[in-house]
Order: C-alpha cells, then sequence, then structure tokens
C-alpha cells in the first residue's frame, strides 16, 4: 500500500476523459487499496477518483460515514459507474483535493439513482442523496475531465427547483 | 514581478459605467502591477472595487499608474499599504440569513449577538429590497462558529424574538 501523489489544477491531465476498466484483477485491486489510502490521507478527503492520481481509468471511492447524520452506503468502491437518474437540485460547497485553497458553490442533484461495479467486477445499483450523492457526482466529474471550477455558481444564484432526469 | 514587491489594497468609487474594470486592470498590468484577491460589487447604483495590488513602486506612484483612467472616470482612490496573506482563505462553517422590514439597527444587534455567540463572519451581504415605501432588508452571513452551531442558533432566537427573520444552516464543505 502507498500513498499516491495527487495531480493538482493547473495540471492538463485533470482535463482527460478517463477509460472504462475491463480487467477485475489482482492488480486493479492493489490499484484501489493504494486510492484508497490516497484518500484517507488528505484532510477530510470522502472522495477520489482514479484520474486525480494520473490512473485514467473510471474508478471511483467514496466515503461519507465520518460526516455525523448523513444517510451513507459506507466505503463504495465504484467502477465503470454510470449515474441513471437524477432528481431534485441542491446548491453545496466543494472542495477539492486536486484545487488547494479554494471552495465554491456548486449545484447538484439531490438525489441519483447509480450503477457501477465493485472492485471485484459485480455490478451493483445504488441511490442516494444528499451529500453522499453529491460526493460521487463530484467524482464521476473527474472521469470526464470536470472540475467542480467547471460548475461554480454564484454565491447569490437563486436555485430554483425542479426535476431533471436522465436523457 | 519580483519578491520583494509590495501589497497594496487599492480601492475605487464611483459612478457605475461600462469598462471600468477592464480600463483600470489594463493600466495596473502596463504598469507593471499584479492582482492578488479582488471583489467588485454594484452598491447602490456606484461602482465599488477592492482589488489586493502587488506594485514594485511607492503608494505614490500605483496612484499615479492609474491616474490617467480613475481622471477619466472619475474615480474616488484609496491606497493603503497591506500584508498580503494569499493562499491562507478561511472556510465558513455556517450560513446565516437575515430578512425584515427595513428598520435602524438591524445590522449591529443582529451581529452583535451572533459576535457574542461566538460567531466570525469571514462574508457579509446585505440588501435593501422591497420598495420605497416598504422597504425589505436582506442579509446573508457566511462565517465560523467558534463556540458551536447550537449557541448561534440559540443567538438568533433573541432577533427572532425582536420580529426579525432569521435562519441558519451548516456550509458542509466536501473535499474530494
Ligand atoms: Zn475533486
Amino acid at each position: 500500500m502507498a500513498v499516491l501523489d495527487i495531480l493538482t489544477y493547473p495540471d492538463p491531465r485533470l482535463k482527460q476523459v478517463s477509460a472504462p476498466v475491463t480487467d477485475f484483477d489482482e492488480a486493479l485491486r492493489a490499484f484501489v487499496a493504494d486510492l484508497e489510502e490516497t484518500m484517507r490521507a488528505g484532510p477530510g478527503g470522502v472522495g477520489i477518483a482514479a484520474p486525480q492520481v494520473g490512473e485514467f481509468r473510471r474508478i471511483v471511492i467514496v466515503d461519507v460515514s465520518a460526516k455525523p447524520k448523513t444517510p451513507n452506503h459506507g466505503r463504495l468502491v465504484l467502477v465503470n459507474p454510470e449515474i441513471l437518474e437524477w432528481d431534485g437540485m441542491v446548491k453545496g460547497r466543494e472542495g477539492c483535493l486536486s484545487v488547494p485553497d479554494f471552495t465554491g458553490n456548486v449545484i447538484r442533484a439531490a438525489r441519483i439513482r447509480l450503477r457501477a461495479q465493485d472492485e471485484h467486477g459485480e455490478a451493483r445499483e445504488y441511490e442516494m442523496e444528499g451529500y453522499e450523492a453529491r460526493a460521487v457526482q463530484h467524482e464521476i466529474d473527474h472521469l470526464d475531465g470536470l472540475l467542480f471550477l467547471d460548475r461554480l455558481v454564484s454565491k447569490r444564484h437563486d436555485l430554483f427547483r425542479r426535476k431533471v432526469y436522465a436523457k | 514581478m519580483t519578491k520583494q514587491a509590495k501589497w497594496y489594497m487599492l480601492t475605487l468609487v464611483g459612478k457605475d459605467r461600462p469598462g471600468i474594470v477592464a480600463h483600470v486592470t489594463a493600466a495596473l498590468y502596463e504598469a507593471g502591477a499584479n492582482l492578488g484577491e479582488t471583489a467588485m460589487m454594484r452598491l447602490g447604483g456606484n461602482f465599488t472595487i477592492m482589488m489586493m495590488v502587488q506594485f514594485p513602486g511607492s503608494r505614490r506612484e500605483l496612484e499615479q499608474a492609474i491616474a490617467t483612467e480613475t481622471d477619466s472616470l472619475d474615480l474616488t482612490v484609496h491606497i493603503d499599504p497591506i500584508e498580503a496573506h494569499l493562499h491562507a482563505h478561511h472556510e465558513p462553517d455556517v450560513r446565516i440569513t437575515v430578512y425584515g422590514a427595513d428598520r435602524a439597527g438591524i445590522v449591529a444587534r443582529v451581529t452583535g449577538v451572533l459576535a457574542e455567540a461566538g460567531l466570525d463572519i469571514l462574508d457579509l451581504e446585505s440588501d435593501v429590497a422591497g420598495t420605497a415605501e416598504a422597504p425589505i432588508y436582506v442579509m446573508q452571513i457566511e462565517g465560523r462558529a467558534r463556540e458551536g452551531i447550537p449557541a448561534l442558533a440559540s443567538a438568533l432566537e433573541i432577533v427572532r424574538a425582536e420580529g426579525v427573520d432569521a435562519h441558519l444552516e451548516p456550509v458542509e464543505t466536501l473535499v474530494g
């Protein structure tokens, strides 16, 4: 196990789109263990995506269970994640391990339905809301080369609540 | 830009018109100045901006470097030497909204009660909405709850009892 180096903006690699994982082997699981250790080494990190450590594969880890009174699924390893449904919109403050010393407001879906594989290739579906759903959306953005900086809204932005569904 | 260049807080106030920011920042750039954190606001139709400016000269020289622009745009200029603590943001952990019929003393009352309950204000914006006959006051504060959020919630009960609407929500910054 090892703590990996985190790419920080303006490293252009953070804008790269990651490729799907096809081999669910020991090497993948060893990488997931390193990625998790890297996430837990940072202060307050609740999620991490493989491209943040320079591995352009569709793997994210999220664990918001340390936050009190937050509904969650515990430690989640999401390989090839895909959001199936979005519902509601919530504005919240985000920062990023790859963007030191800056936080800002971002609008995310309040609830999502998600399909992903685990580190053994097993397909799973999750329904999640709130902080955990926000973390997953932030990390999946990394897989598509997007940073929360690409989604900043004004702190005075009016939030109109309406439903959004997947295409 | 050399490391020794000093930092100033440059404040400009004037009548709002198109292109002020572009004109002034171009003059600063041409004079060899470097910008830090800045905030521009339009308050009651007035243009206001505060800029951290790193400049390798005196306060007087900085003032002269932008004089052509500030004179033609009729801007009031104020410059203070400052210490620049960049890359050291404090993150808010609470957001408070206060609103009500506009009345004298509301800001002092609310911020006074909150300060006593341990609030360090990081950001405050207030607005007068409604109509000239029936103005509404709206204030949004972000800060850090030094003595915890429940202490601030109790403090807000006091101003609520005085007829002001106020609510508070924790700010949970996600880092991922
Ligand atoms: Zn991130």
